[in-house]
């Protein structure tokens, strides 16, 4: 669809100067960018290309290999649903198989309404909590089918307020204040920190010798 | 404070009777603020570690025998210690907890970030170096709001950024997040993935990532729980430290259970004291099986462990122990499974994850871990050959040649093979995925043969294909195996 925005590019830039070298930021460019489409349009890489320095073929390259990027549309809400070893022994497969009967679609599928798209997820590290499954990456532990049916009802009817919309991820993000940022540079020219050379002997000694 | 209970806003950790180091906060709800922190020993390790020298910080990490807890429990004052006196240098924190049966970095982080960023600060100044990235897994949501709040209050109290505690240390922790792949738990993998890259992991030797790491630069890379250790550490000394625990496994770990138990949850236990048996089955931990079962089998430290029995029950959870006996204890992980779990299925389910998660770097891997679960697929539909039970054993040898590691079977007169296994792979995934395959056809063969119909009298062309597999050139064709499955019928 489209390019960052103004406000999103600047908090690229933002993104960006966190990292000893451009190119780091990009798996977090691209959360931005399917924050602000619901996906990663091919013109936001273009436009993430531009800012780290890189071709777009080397942007896809890193977006296509991690599970989250998604590069169309998807629902506004993202079921997935845990198979792994600790969920298929307390009823992870049951619950997928209720969630396709219950939304009508294969995992990767979306419904006809836009809403929800099914997926079978690895591990998501909630094991003692089995069956477990997130929407937008936020937990529903010890789903049972009932739950399974309520939670879709409300997911629909707009219930769930506390979800934020498919590539939301932190309502919360990380910023350093010019004045607060110890610095950071480029591999290249960064070297010894001078505190850790003027501290090779413990304070107190320092202390006695000035 | 309510013992041996849930505690309801840390969703699966119970609070029992032992010792705490890294969850002794988890009783308040509001543990993750910078109140609740400084009220509770907040940033007291980092006063303490800046009156030190960094190299005593160093040495008493080393003495306390910190081990590492993202798996492979190497002493991290040790893997400090591997560092040339080459600048820039980073650290790295591993949270992209995704082992099957993992559970506790996540607790961590959403219920303690402070404990971790202090722990970041700490080791950044025992190890001379201003620049930290804390690499939270993807599917973290909450995780990464946590501790992007507990970084910006840090930052604007001088526990993080310029002048830390108005001195002249300036350090930077960064929140990195990923985007879904489990194969960037692996450090090397990690590295590329916050270098911006595909994460696909990097052939060591020759370098290891403490000589040439981010940017090729000398990098530490330690896991959540293990730095989450340094604040408690600092404040009580080594020697304290060492009450807890174990000769060789000092303090306590995190460990998850989850599956048949009654009680499944997240401890923290002092492991080298306490055995399987104690754990599953103790009042003040797993309480037992759950009700009309018994244990079949169980895995000791995540889904790439080999699995235990109930001949193994009396082990203590000492990594020495357990490795000896022909397993790992991993990342803390347990699953336990009872005796109306499906040995077969069981193996498929852990066996898929490795083949969708491998990142398709080494042909070993990429092509035999589909293999392995094309062949538990048809054997469960019905479609399974007599030669399949060998055929997966041989795939599986491939990827990690010789003697997979394996507990011991004394009715069988089988005996334990130690652990790690070999491995014609980069990196460990492949050879994890043989740990089910072996694990499972070693103890229950006669589950799988039960499964496999015996003659479908019309496959020639498919005994073609096994000798070809046999032969080694066999990753025969997608095609091929999907006809003989369907011929099957």
């Amino acid at each position: 669809m489209s390019r960052l925005t103004p406000e999103n590019e600047l908090l690229a830039s933002e993104i960006i100067s966190r990292y000893p070298r451009p190119k780091s930021a990009l798996i977090p460019l691209l959360h931005l960018a399917q924050e602000q489409d619901g996906y990663v349009a091919d013109d936001a890489m273009e436009h993430l290309a531009e800012l780290v320095g890189i071709t777009p073929a080397e942007v896809l390259g890193t977006c296509s290999f991690y599970e989250m990027f998604k590069r169309e549309p998807v629902g506004r809400y993202l079921l997935n649903i845990c198979t792994n070893i600790a969920c298929q022994l307390t009823g992870g497969e049951e619950l997928l198989h209720e969630a396709e009967k219950v939304l009508g679609v294969r995992p990767g599928g979306t419904t006809a309404d836009g809403m929800i798209t099914l997926e079978d997820v690895e591990c998501i590290a909630a094991c003692t909590e089995g069956p477990c499954l997130q929407v937008n990456y936020r937990y529903e532990y010890r789903v049972d089918p009932a739950g399974l049916r309520k939670l879709v009802d409300d997911l629909r009817s707009g219930a769930r307020t506390d979800i934020p919309h498919h590539g939301t991820l932190q309502r919360v993000r990380q910023h350093i204040p010019a004045d607060r940022l110890g610095g950071i540079e480029a591999p290249e020219v960064a070297g010894t920190p001078a505190w850790f050379t003027a501290r090779q002997a413990p304070p107190s000694e320092q202390k006695a010798g000035s | 404070m309510a013992t041996n209970t849930y505690v309801a806003h840390a969703p699966g950790y119970v609070d029992n009777d032992g010792p705490k180091i890294v969850t002794r906060r988890f009783a308040d709800p509001e543990s993750h603020t910078l109140e609740r922190y400084l009220a509770t020993e907040g940033y007291d390790g980092l006063r303490k570690a800046m009156s030190m020298a960094p190299a005593e910080v160093a040495n008493l990490v080393k003495d306390a025998v910190l081990l590492g807890r993202g798996g492979a429990g190497f002493p991290a004052g040790v893997k400090w210690g591997f560092m040339p006196p080459v600048w820039p240098r980073y650290l790295v924190v591993n949270g992209d907890e995704s082992e099957p049966g993992t559970y506790k970095d996540r607790l961590l982080m959403e219920r303690d970030p402070h404990q971790l960023i202090e722990g970041c600060v700490i080791a950044c100044y025992a190890l001379g170096l201003n620049q930290c990235f804390l690499y939270v897994r993807g599917e973290m949501a909450l995780a990464q709001e946590r501790i992007a709040q507990a970084l910006n209050d840090a930052y604007a109290n001088n526990f993080v950024g310029k002048g830390i505690l108005g001195t002249d240390v300036d350090i930077d922790v960064v929140l990195h997040w990923g985007a879904g792949a489990y194969i960037v738990g692996e450090e090397t993998a990690l590295i590329e993935s916050l270098e911006g890259n595909r994460g696909m992991p990097r052939l060591k030797p020759p370098f290891f990532p403490a000589a040439k790491g981010l940017y090729l630069k000398p990098t530490i890379v330690n896991n959540v729980e293990t730095l989450s250790n340094l604040n408690w550490l600092l404040i009580n000394g080594a020697d304290a430290y060492k009450q807890y625990g174990s000769e060789k496994s000092p303090g306590t770990r995190m460990l998850a259970v989850s599956g048949h138990v009654k009680r499944p949850g997240v401890y923290e236990v002092e492991a080298g004291n306490i055995s399987f048996r104690d754990l599953f089955y103790g009042e003040n931990y797993c309480q037992g099986i759950r009700d009309g079962h018994e244990l079949k089998m169980f895995i000791p430290g995540g889904g790439s462990a080999p699995w235990f029995f109930g001949d193994q029950l009396d082990l203590k959870l000492e990594a020495s122990d357990v490795g000896a006996a022909g397993s790992m204890l991993g990342s803390g992980a347990l699953v336990v499974m009872d005796d109306s779990t499906d040995a077969v299925r069981a193996c498929l389910r852990l066996v898929r994850f490795y083949a969708r998660e491998s990142c398709g770097k080494c042909t070993p891997c990429r092509e035999g871990t589909s293999w392995e679960e094309k062949i538990l697929e048809r054997i469960l539909d019905g479609h399974g050959r007599q030669e399949d039970i060998d055929l997966l054993l041989s795939v599986g040898a491939q990827i990690s040649p010789g003697r997979y590691p394996a507990a011991s079977f004394e009715d069988a007169g089988l005996s334990a093979v130690p652990f790690p296994p070999r491995q014609t792979t980069i990196c460990p995934l492949g050879p994890s995925s043989v740990a089910p395959i072996v694990s499972a056809i070693r103890r229950f063969r006669s589950e799988f043969e039960a499964k496999i119909v015996l003659d479908h009298g019309d496959h020639d062309e498919v005994d073609h294909d096994h000798e070809d597999n046999h032969d080694g050139h066999g990753h025969a064709h997608d095609a091929d195996a999907t006809a003989v499955a369907a011929g099957g019928h």
